[in-house]
């Protein structure tokens, strides 16, 4: 748990006159699951942009596993083991869960300039997606168009499109965005039985999710990292409590 | 998990109806002769020809969802290029066609570089705008006929014993060619990058955000719905004779993307479907007045309205 | 080269951009406000054409032909927007291209069918069909120059609706965000309507100065609609402004392209190249420049929208 696997530097973001992302650093360590959390309007939907690549910073670096990935867009940076999930739920909403996993899956196995053979043939892919629809909870709704899910179902079909593409780090922008309790209860437990497999960087709104999960926790505060360290540390910092004003950590 | 499992990207020949189909459209010369009614096996010729062309045209718009609206460039590329290579004394099927072939995925990969870096309408105007522009390049050139066009002084040249003069074996070769063509589709939309096409109509951003490399995929599905739109103007040409830059024309790339919605865009029958009710319709309203593009008009705007997922969308299970 | 020649060909320039622009800016409008493709655009210009042609016949005076025929089109934009057009505002870009092609097709064939296949003749008004001297040595049409006059005049004037009225305010607010316009209580389907009729009376009057210029013809409203596209295109989808500025440049350029192109390209390669090369390059010279304008800033010079 020692290798830094994600090291955003002095990252600089603005849109007009505004900076949205004001010389944010951060650092994430291979095997943790290190939460961001921040007030709203800090920034971090953005920064989360910048880092999977849908969004290209102003300033700053970005070195994912050793590799400097500011330039790369994001399938490259995917195929370097970089996958996202959305706080909007952005799936497949007319394809089944089965297909809208194994296009995850195919996207990382071999090439997609393939004309002829059928593509349902390659049964070993489908037997993958499968197995990633069970882990997330899905395991019997794959017949099911992904549009037809309860919301919570989404969410987890979310993870789950980002987790089939094996990544080594997984960036989640609030998992639990609209979830019910018992959907969160569930969510968090997947969470948990994935720390220590897969790195993650989690953006949550959800404090007790985030003190339950997280090894360490990053605040953005207008753009800036102001404070980060293992989640007791965060709850006593003063600038931390200043920025929340003291509503969300007792 | 289901098995067999059957996606919604994949896209059934429905084998026993594709056979019979076949087989009557084997037999239609003799039976067309039987019935006195030969001069239709010329438009049952063009409707296979169209039917390639608004395929090729359905593979980028109904399953890429891109909405090209400059196709007609790439059949009149294939259809000039042979005719220039007529002109240059190049007779024979065998150079001549896999060169057109080639000259409209060139073309096609020449503006689909350029075009697919821009999305929604700024696409539309430039597919568009490239289409114009080869017009007008055709039509100054006068050296290939200018605005006259260019005539086919015969017909390429397959074999000794295949003379595409004649109607009945040039139908059959027509068929040949669109039938391999068509099934070649249907593999391409059932593997791998026929998946991925659809796919990144479904959700782009997903797609990118999951690995998969936008631009490429959809240059290579532009280059190949391009070089079947070539195939289907080399067959044009030799139809007719003659080519003219009207084939260029953007009416006629409008017209090619009303066969696609009218037959159903984004049903593997669709294209074939389209060709065959447009010009079926063509035929009969113009025997009834020289007004029939108004019927046409009204046609189209009631299908648009009312029916947009075209004929098709009737018989398909959801 | 001459001078004049210069002089010549800029005002043709500016009289050809100034009609682009009366085209452009409905077109940017309605594609700016109501999220609309619409390829029958210049139906509507060549049917104010074929009206103003008609009325002006009919009542032995060009400008009771203007004025009549400037009407009836606007009364059939706004025909066609409460009857069809408006099912397809929320429809996708396809069913918008083909739903508007389709009426361009039925435009084009009705009015075959009304006044036939022969081009019509419109007549400019006969005290401005004479030159007018400009300058020692240089005499420029009448015609023309009114046909300057009335653009600069109409671009005024929708200079001055679109930032000295409600109605402007409405339409710049639908412009550059349709949801906070609806939210703030703009009446959509009047404004819609407006907005469309008032394209469609821009058209009318373009195609009454290009009228006797050019042929009135079935078929006539498609090239030129096709350049206002472009003209949108660069001058940034729902600015009016940038349609003015897009317009201009278009004009000029593609005026003096096939002015100048010929001579030139005789000069520098012979008659054989000149007669084939310069039309094309001459034609395609716009398209060109459409192209670039998208690979480096594909929402146009000026875009309007947030």
């Amino acid at each position: 748990m020692n290798a830094t696997l994600l090291h955003v530097d002095g990252l600089v973001k603005r849109f007009g006159g505004l900076a949205a992302t004001d010389g944010a650093t951060l650092e994430v360590r291979a095997g943790e699951v290190h939460a961001l959390i921040g007030p709203n309007g800090a920034g971090k939907t953005t920064l989360i942009h910048q880092i999977a690549g849908s969004l290209a910073p102003d300033a700053g670096r970005i070195v994912f596993d050793g590799a400097d990935v500011t330039a790369r867009s994001m399938p490259q940076r995917v195929h370097a083991g970089l996958a996202r999930s959305y706080q909007i739920t952005n799936v497949f909403g007319r394809l089944p869960v089965l297909d809208n996993l194994a296009l995850a899956v195919q996207a990382r196995s071999g090439g997609s300039l393939r004309f002829w053979r059928p593509a349902r043939s390659e049964r070993a892919r489908y037997d993958e997606a499968a197995a990633v629809a069970a882990r997330v909870g899905l395991g019997d709704r794959l017949g099911r168009p992904a549009g037809e899910l309860s919301h919570g179902e989404q969410r987890q079909l979310e993870v789950g499109l980002a987790l089939a593409t094996n990544p080594k780090l997984l960036l989640l922008d609030e998992p639990m965005a609209g979830m019910g309790p018992d959907e969160t209860a569930r969510m968090l437990e997947f969470l948990q039985s994935l720390a220590g497999q897969v790195t993650i960087l989690l953006v949550e709104h959800d404090m007790d999710a985030v003190f339950r999960l997280a090894h360490r926790i990053s605040t953005l505060v207008s753009g800036r990292v102001i404070a980060c360290g293992t989640p007791d540390e965060i709850r006593a910092h003063p600038e931390v409590r200043r920025a929340y004003l003291g509503d969300e950590i007792a | 998990m289901p098995d067999p499992y059957v996606s919604p990207l994949d896209h059934r020949l429905r084998k026993v109806p594709a056979l019979v189909l076949l087989a009557a459209l084997v037999a239609l010369p003799w039976a067309l002769q039987a019935a006195g009614q030969d001069f239709y096996l010329g438009l049952a010729t063009r409707i296979l020809i169209f039917g390639l062309a608004a395929t090729s045209l359905n593979l980028v718009l109904g399953f890429g969802g891109l909405v090209s609206f400059g196709h007609a460039a790439f059949v009149g590329a294939g259809a000039y290029t042979v005719a220039i290579l007529m002109q240059d004394g190049v007779a024979s099927a065998w150079i001549a066609w896999p060169v057109a072939v080639g000259a409209s995925a060139l073309l096609a990969a020449a503006i689909g570089a350029i075009s697919l870096r821009t999305r929604g309408v700024y696409f539309i105007m430039i597919t568009l705008a490239f289409a114009q522009m080869l017009f007008y390049v055709m039509t100054s050139l006068k050296a290939y006929g200018g605005e006259d066009g260019l005539s086919l002084m015969s017909k390429s040249v397959v074999a000794e014993a295949v003379d595409l003069g004649d109607e009945r074996t040039f139908y059959l070769l027509v068929l040949a060619v669109c039938a391999a063509a068509f099934l070649g589709v249907q593999r391409l939309l059932n593997a791998r990058f026929g998946h991925t096409l659809q796919a990144l109509r479904e959700n782009e951003t997903r797609m990118a955000a999951i690995g998969f490399p936008v631009f490429r995929h959809r240059l290579v599905a532009f280059v190949l719905a391009g070089a079947l739109g070539g195939l289907a103007g080399v067959l044009l040409v030799n139809q007719g004779g003659f080519v003219s830059p009207s084939l260029l024309d953007w009416h006629q790339s409008g017209l090619l993307l009303m066969m696609v919605i009218l037959g159903g865009v984004g049903h593997l029958y669709g294209g074939l479907a389209g060709a065959a009710i447009f010009l079926l319709l063509e035929e009969l309203l113009s025997g009834y007045t020289t007004h029939w593009k108004f019927v046409l008009g009204l046609v189209l705007l009631a299908v648009v309205l009312v029916a947009p997922n075209g004929v098709m969308s009737f018989g398909r299970r959801k | 080269m001459t001078g004049i020649l210069v002089l010549e060909q800029s005002l043709n320039g500016l009289q050809f951009g100034l009609m682009l622009f009366l085209l452009a800016a409905g077109l940017t409008l309605v594609f700016g406000i109501m999220d609309m493709i619409n390829l029958a655009h210049g139906s509507l210009y060549m049917i104010g054409a074929y009206l103003i042609a008609a009325a002006s016949l009919a009542s032995g005076s060009f400008w009771l032909g203007l004025a009549a025929g400037v009407a009836g089109t606007a009364l059939f934009g706004v025909a066609l927007e409460t009857t069809v057009l408006r099912r397809l505002y929320e429809r996708d870009h396809l069913s918008q291209v083909l739903g508007t092609f389709a009426i361009l097709l039925m435009c084009n064939e009705g009015v075959r069918w009304v006044w036939g296949s022969q081009p019509m003749t419109l007549n400019p008004p006969p005290a401005l069909s004479g030159p007018v001297e400009l300058l020692p040595g240089f005499s420029y049409p009448a015609f023309r120059l009114l046909v300057i006059a009335t653009g600069l005049v109409v671009a005024a004037g929708l200079w001055a609706l679109v930032t000295r009225t409600r109605l402007g305010m409405q339409v710049r607010a639908g412009a550059s965000d349709r949801e906070m316009a609806l939210a703030m209580g703009v009446n959509v389907r009047r404004l819609f309507t407006a907005v469309f009729g008032l394209g469609a009376a821009l058209c009318a009057v373009a195609g009454g100065m290009l009228g006797p210029l050019l042929a009135v013809q079935v078929g006539m409203g498609e090239n030129i609609l096709i350049l206002a596209f472009v003209v949108i295109v660069i001058g940034g989808i729902g600015s009016v402004r940038g349609a003015f500025i897009g317009a201009l440049l278009i004009g000029v350029i593609d005026t003096a392209a096939r002015a100048l192109l010929p001579p030139l390209l005789e000069r520098l390669a012979g008659p054989a190249a000149a007669s084939d090369v310069a039309p094309a390059l001459a034609s395609i010279l716009v398209y060109v420049l459409m192209a670039a304008v998208l690979f480096w800033k594909p929402q146009g010079l000026f875009p309007s929208h947030a």
